[in-house]
């Protein structure tokens, strides 16, 4: 699920790109010329759908597959309860992914040496590239129904160094009342973003999540805002009968998602969105919504002086501040091959994130707000805005194609004097998956994929003002579960 | 020697490689069915076209139903009950006679309303044309398309109002055409000749079990329970009682039916007030109204 982020582990293998790179294109240029079929695990196991009737492209959900996650796995067919289940049916799925990929990272500060020195004696800007065989992590997993209108999903994930985390673990009581306008949603979930970002079809360290679910203006001390992070909390969610008018809202501790309670002692925020699709005949199903996601999160930290020095109390957290991240979502399709993808966001924080107060517990935020702190004079709540255009072109249920276009512009930075553009993000993704066969037991995609991300100003400035990064990533990879 | 070897069994590879994607794609079946991809279903104001549903069926049908529509998708194995066999133009759900074709529309509602207690899925995320070119798409499958019409859908007359009257003719009506054979006495599937029955392939099938909870498969309204014992549903020891049953005996039965029914109704009701006791399979069969 959380693919992107594991393969932001970044092999600096030998530098042997050609060989590979050729041996790469050619077992593509094979596969491509393989005939039909396609997969999906768990739920296509149990009710014997092909992988591309719930997906436009696994894992990307199509309308049919919202609703069945909407209706909490289940079909209503009145066979969703597992005693209509072969007794020997898990419902289990894993997925991982092995790559090759070639990262380059503009102006990375480097040490320099004199002639004959084995000490640093400066340092320099220079880019630099790596490329290799790697690996994602793994998950596992497990979801479905435990009787009729009790659903559940548990995601054990690890990074590809085999350390596991759960990514998802919840309970659901469905269609309460007997009206699916009522579902109750308890656990570690999803926010539940149309465009998820845990079925995202990209797979780079950049290109893999989408920015603006995890975007904070640089110096900001707020961790809470990210809701591309699974979070932990409550979540009442509802649909019509054909799941064209969507609702839900979730109530969560704002702990992006940490168990054990580690920040405030008593911080919430919300997550709100509501959504109606349209029928437009040949061109398809046309969808417009909306979400928000507000919330508090702390800014001041218990400490306690010991003898290896202060340390912070975990879970002391208070000196609420405010933050904010509102836009709009439309999913627009033009016929069966090409569809439209769109997000927007206006973000804010308060001033005391802005000025680097917040994860003082991870040592993110820079300094403690504690009694008589106050903010640098001037210092303001730092807002932006952001949108992310992503076009599919269908060619078959087996074929994909993805494009990609984020852009993220600062609108107030915190700091008077701030470059209007610092800290500013654009990325371009761009790529295929190619799904070779097309069953209900497994399944396997092709991936190819090439992301390019620029940022203002974020460098080391080392006599460059404005030192913009410019990073870019080739992926190649067979992407599997079963 | 050596390096003539190594040549030959790179062409042969690549020969191989060639012969793969090629020999996987000889299906002449289906260029058959390209030659009927011009037809076309009409409900209301939607034409459909079998053309434009080629992706569409791919995508979601294909793994039940088959390339061929022929119910053998790789999944049909595992089914149970087994998915339609599109070639042979026999439908359980329609609106017209025993043995006749059923409406275009017959075939939109079923694909929107799906299949309890079956595989087939409620498909109403799919736009109202998505629905009418798969129709369209159905329906080449089967020659009967092109030497037969649809029939006309049967005559149903004004849902009356429920009154205990109309529910004790109703259970007349349930003992006199013997729904309890199969049905049972509570309409509970358990009925003599439950364990016996199969399909026209011979297949073992289940008498539909009014009690559980689950919706009658070709639609829960009245007019939907009414259209299933006048029309029949074919391929299915199901048969019409058109022939056995006047139209407002039917609405009688539709009432007695509704009494079995788990959901809350005005009919078990009225049954409860009245204290309507199941029928006695060992009693007189009750004479038809009219009859003497």
């Amino acid at each position: 699920m959380h693919v992107m982020r594991r393969l932001r582990i970044r092999s600096f293998a030998t530098f042997a790109t050609s060989l590979p790179a050729l041996s790469l294109i050619l077992i593509s240029v094979v596969l491509t010329c393989i005939q039909p079929a396609n997969a999906l695990p768990a739920f296509a196991r149990k009710y014997g759908l092909r992988c591309s009737a719930c997906h436009e492209s696994w894992p990307m959900l199509n309308y049919f597959g919202q609703k069945f996650k909407d209706n909490g796995y289940q079909l209503m067919n009145d066979r969703d309860a597992p005693i209509w289940q072969n007794p020997g049916y898990w419902p289990v799925t894993f997925r991982i992914t092995p790559i090759w990929h070639r990262v380059s990272t503009g102006k990375v500060l480097v040490d320099t040496y004199a002639a004959g020195s084995t000490t640093p004696t400066g340092s320099a800007v220079q880019r630099v590239t790596t490329s290799g065989f790697d690996l994602s992590g793994l998950d596992f997993h497990t979801g479905g129904t435990l009787e009729k209108n009790f659903s559940f999903y548990v995601l054990p994930s690890s990074n590809n160094a085999a350390s596991f985390h759960f990514e998802t673990v919840m309970a659901r009581l469905d269609n309460l009342f007997g009206s699916p306008w009522f579902n109750l949603k308890l656990g570690k979930f999803e926010l539940d973003n149309l465009l998820s970002e845990k079925r995202i079809l990209t797979l780079t360290g950049n290109g893999g999540i989408y920015q603006l679910y995890h975007f904070t203006p640089q110096g900001d001390g707020n961790i809470f805002g990210k809701m591309g992070d699974n979070q932990l909390g409550v979540e009442v969610m509802g649909h019509s009968f054909n799941d064209r008018t969507r609702y839900s809202a979730a109530l969560l501790s704002t702990v992006d998602g940490t168990p054990g309670l580690p920040y405030g002692s008593n911080a919430y925020s919300g997550y709100f969105t509501a959504s109606q699709a349209f029928d437009t005949g040949k061109a398809g199903v046309q969808r417009i919504g909306g979400y928000a996601f507000v919330g508090l999160a702390p800014t001041t930290w218990l400490t306690q002086t010991g003898p290896s020095g202060s340390t912070v109390i975990p879970g002391s957290g208070i000196g609420n501040k405010s933050f904010s991240r509102e836009g709009i979502v439309g999913q627009f399709y033009f016929g069966q091959h090409v569809d439209l993808q769109v997000v927007t966001q206006h973000g804010s924080d308060s001033a005391w994130f802005g000025q680097g107060y917040g994860d003082f517990i991870d040592g993110i935020a820079s300094g403690n707000n504690t009694t008589g702190t106050t903010l640098p004079p001037g210092s303001r709540s730092p807002t932006w805005n952001g949108v992310l255009l992503e076009p599919h072109y269908v060619y078959s249920p087996q074929l994909i194609f993805i494009g990609r276009f984020e852009t993220i512009r600062m609108s107030q930075q915190s700091t008077p004097g701030t470059p209007q553009s610092f800290g500013n993000i654009s990325t371009y993704t761009i790529g295929y998956r190619y799904n070779p066969f097309m069953t209900s037991r497994a399944g396997f995609a092709w991936h190819n994929e090439y992301n390019w991300l620029h940022q203002d100003g974020t460098g080391p400035s080392l006599g460059v003002n404005a030192a913009n990064i410019n990073t870019s990533e080739l992926l190649l990879g067979f992407d599997f579960d079963f | 020697m050596r390096t003539g070897l190594r040549k030959w069994s790179l062409w042969l590879g690549a020969a191989a490689l060639l012969a793969l994607p090629l020999a996987s794609s000889a299906q002449l079946s289906t260029n058959d069915l390209a030659q009927k991809l011009n037809t076309e279903s009409h409900i209301g104001n939607l034409t459909g076209h079998a053309k434009d549903a080629a992706m569409d069926y791919r995508r979601y049908c294909v793994g039940c139903h088959g390339e061929l529509g022929d119910g053998n998708g790789e999944n049909a194995v595992w089914l149970d009950p087994k998915p339609r066999n599109f070639q042979l133009g026999i439908f359980k759900c329609r609106s017209t006679p025993t043995s006749t074709l059923p409406t275009d529309t017959d075939l939109f509602d079923s694909i929107g309303r799906g299949f309890d207690r079956s595989n087939m899925p409620i498909w109403n995320t799919l736009t109202k044309q998505e629905r009418a070119d798969l129709v369209a798409w159905v329906k080449h499958f089967s020659p009967r398309w092109a030497n037969e019409k649809s029939g006309d859908p049967i005559q149903i007359p004004p849902e009356p109002e429920v009154t205990p009257e109309r529910i004790k003719a109703g259970r007349d009506v349930f003992a006199r055409v013997q729904c309890w054979k199969c049905h049972g006495v509570q309409g509970m599937a358990n009925g003599p000749s439950a364990s016996t029955l199969t399909d026209d392939l011979g297949r073992p099938i289940l008498a539909y079990n009014f009690t559980e909870g689950s919706r009658p498969k070709c639609g829960d309204t009245d007019r939907d329970i009414y259209k299933i014992f006048m029309t029949g549903l074919d391929g299915t020891p199901m048969p019409s009682f058109a022939d056995n049953i006047k139209p407002d005996e039917a609405w009688d039965l539709v009432f007695y039916l509704r009494t079995f029914m788990s959901q809350h109704s005005k009919e078990k009701d009225i049954a409860k007030q009245l204290g309507l006791k199941p029928v006695d399979p060992n009693a007189p069969v009750p004479a038809a109204s009219g009859q003497q």
